[in-house]
């Protein structure tokens, strides 16, 4: 048993050694680190020197925020079963239209959003399983057309229903400034950062520390496995597609405001999702946060300081970044990379 | 008395291919049993059965009651625990999760059972925010055991819990085995290829040969008997 005892100290001290490396991991390797606090320093001293440079740096995080909510849904799904949900934009487009009609009908907004989002989570988890389930264990390509598929219902269905013209939807928050120094900055734009922060947060707390939170997450890493320590992984995956058509809902409550509600209006909002996404690594949802923030900063101030660009090719400089990210870096800023053991 | 687990003509098959060919086996409860067998005779796909994992007919009764038609994530939820075969392990987690995972069909704070399972592997303790998958294999096989007990099973399946580890490993492996059954009076079901520890600690033994059960016995008995001998422990 002596020589047990040895073995067993080895293995702890081999451990060890795993151990403290592992705790200086970080999410990102260092080169990232690095880049993301030289984009901070510029965004940082550009906001002291300049009010103007402060604002759009602002209001681009804020619409940065929810491009990084909507991305957070797309790996919400994509990690539990490796689907790109195309259709992310329509729900979230549908859910505005539900705020909408909920508003028009009388409701106060605080009220009608909270509906919203009920509405949103059991249309979710409704739509995974009436929809996804049945195609659930074929080729991915089948699934993902099958979004395609989704995406096309909905946007014929809210434009059949409430036709394409240009619905006004109210915002939760005032839209009055408030200065800081010399610079106005908007509550609208520091309600809608602050809510997509306070929102992840919430998600971050719910997948570490709740039941339910690890049961999806060890569904989505190990499925036969947590099938055998009881978890009803089905419902699991729904219960990811329900949360992630909240977190559409949310983003779409806080966009719409600001860009009026189309049914086409999402279709160029999933496009920043995804590259904000793919920025960040399809497979991490901090990565999804901080690549719709770098992005909405960065397309904003673009669009500000380079004449050229204005506001009419944003969407093909968004597209430039995601190109440039599959080019440069395939598995995305906070990505780990895929390595395969033969 | 009825047996805690009874398996009656139990046939699995994977698509077209039939693994087992009616197996028929009992499980008394306090017991620890062991099935033997080589590559392929249908060890693994005897546990899955009992857990639904594979596809399957014949009758399987735990606790006097049948199983039927019930879905792996229930089978969890009678009051058995599967370490399947790779153990089951959620590398990705960290080892506390593994642990709370392996209660998740439990209600009701986790402290008591934790300390339990500290003072069977006072090193988990220590290593709790540790990613399960940096663990060596040794720890791994004792993790899994340790999540299987947070799940306080009344049968635990053990599948193959020797695989790939040295054998001073393998000795305590089963020696924390032998403590449960006897200290939390914990039922196991142990497939093996290693028969010689196997026999050493299990109360019963079945042989299986492709897919039927060859011999079976109480292990003292198993351990005389000639064939078993020349086939199995190898002298």
């Amino acid at each position: 048993m002596a020589l047990a005892q040895i073995i067993r100290r080895l293995d702890l001290e081999r451990n060890e050694k795993a151990a403290t490396t592992a705790h200086l991991r970080l999410p990102a390797s260092w080169p990232v680190v690095f880049l993301l606090l030289a984009f901070c320093v510029f965004l940082g001293i550009g906001s002291l020197r300049s009010g103007q440079f402060a604002q759009q740096t602002v209001s681009g995080l804020a619409t940065g925020s929810t491009f990084g909510l909507l991305a957070l849904a797309l790996v919400l799904i994509y990690r539990a079963t490796e689907v790109v949900n195309l259709a992310q934009g329509q729900m979230a487009m549908f859910s505005a239209y539900i705020a909408w009609q909920l508003i028009h009908w009388g409701l106060p907004w605080w009220p009608a959003a909270i509906l919203t989002l009920l509405i949103s989570f059991v249309g979710g988890v409704g739509i995974e399983r009436l929809i996804i389930r049945p195609v659930e264990g074929h080729s991915l390509v089948t699934v993902v057309i099958v979004t395609i598929g989704l995406f096309l219902v909905l946007d014929g269905a809210a434009t059949w229903i409430w036709s394409g013209i240009v619905r006004y939807v109210p915002s939760g928050f005032s839209t009055r400034p408030v200065r800081f120094g010399g610079v106005a900055l908007s509550i609208q734009d520091l309600c809608t950062l602050g809510v997509s922060i306070g929102v992840v947060l919430v998600l971050w707390l719910f997948f570490q520390y709740t039941k339910v939170g690890l049961a999806m997450r060890a569904a989505a890493l190990r499925p036969a496995a947590a099938r055998l320590v009881g978890v009803r992984v089905g419902w699991m995956l729904a219960l990811g597609w329900g949360l992630a058509a909240v977190l559409g809902a949310i983003a779409g409550l806080m966009i719409v405001p600001v860009a009026g509600l189309q049914p086409s209006t999402f279709q160029p909002l999933l496009m920043y999702a995804f590259a904000a996404a793919v920025l960040g690594g399809l497979e991490s949802p901090a990565g999804a946060v901080v690549g719709g923030l770098a992005l909405g900063a960065m397309l904003n101030l673009i669009g500000t300081y380079w004449s050229f660009v204005g506001s009419i090719l944003r969407l093909p400089v968004a597209l430039a970044v995601l190109l440039a990210v599959l080019l440069i870096r395939p598995a995305g800023l906070f990505g780990r990379g895929t390595v395969r053991k033969v | 008395m009825t047996p805690l687990l009874e398996l009656v003509n139990v046939e699995a098959r994977y698509g077209p291919v039939k693994a087992l060919h009616g197996v028929s086996l009992t499980v008394d409860e306090g017991q620890i049993v062991t099935v033997l067998g080589a590559n392929g005779a249908g060890k693994t796909t005897t546990l899955r059965a009992i857990s639904h994992t594979v596809s399957r007919s014949g009758e399987i009764r735990f606790d006097g009651r049948s199983l039927g038609r019930r879905l792996p994530e229930s089978v969890a939820k009678v009051g058995i625990a599967h370490v399947p075969d790779g153990r089951g392990t959620f590398a990705e987690l960290t080892v506390l999760e593994n642990l709370r995972l392996g209660a998740y069909t439990r209600r009701g704070p986790l402290k008591d059972d934790l300390d339990r399972v500290h003072s069977y592997f006072p090193w988990i303790e220590e290593r709790r925010d540790q990613q399960a998958g940096l663990l060596s294999g040794g720890e791994q096989q004792m993790l899994a055991l340790a999540r299987a007990f947070m799940q306080r099973p009344r049968l635990l399946l053990l599948d193959e819990p020797s695989l790939g580890l040295a054998p001073i490993v393998v000795s305590h492996v089963f020696q924390i085995v032998a403590e449960l059954n006897e200290h939390e009076g914990m039922t196991v079901l142990v497939v093996e290829q290693n028969a010689n520890i196997a026999l050493q600690v299990a109360d019963q033994a079945y042989v299986l040969e492709v897919g039927r059960v060859a011999l079976s016995g109480a292990s003292a008995d198993l351990r005389e008997n000639e064939s078993v001998r020349k086939s199995y422990l190898g002298y």
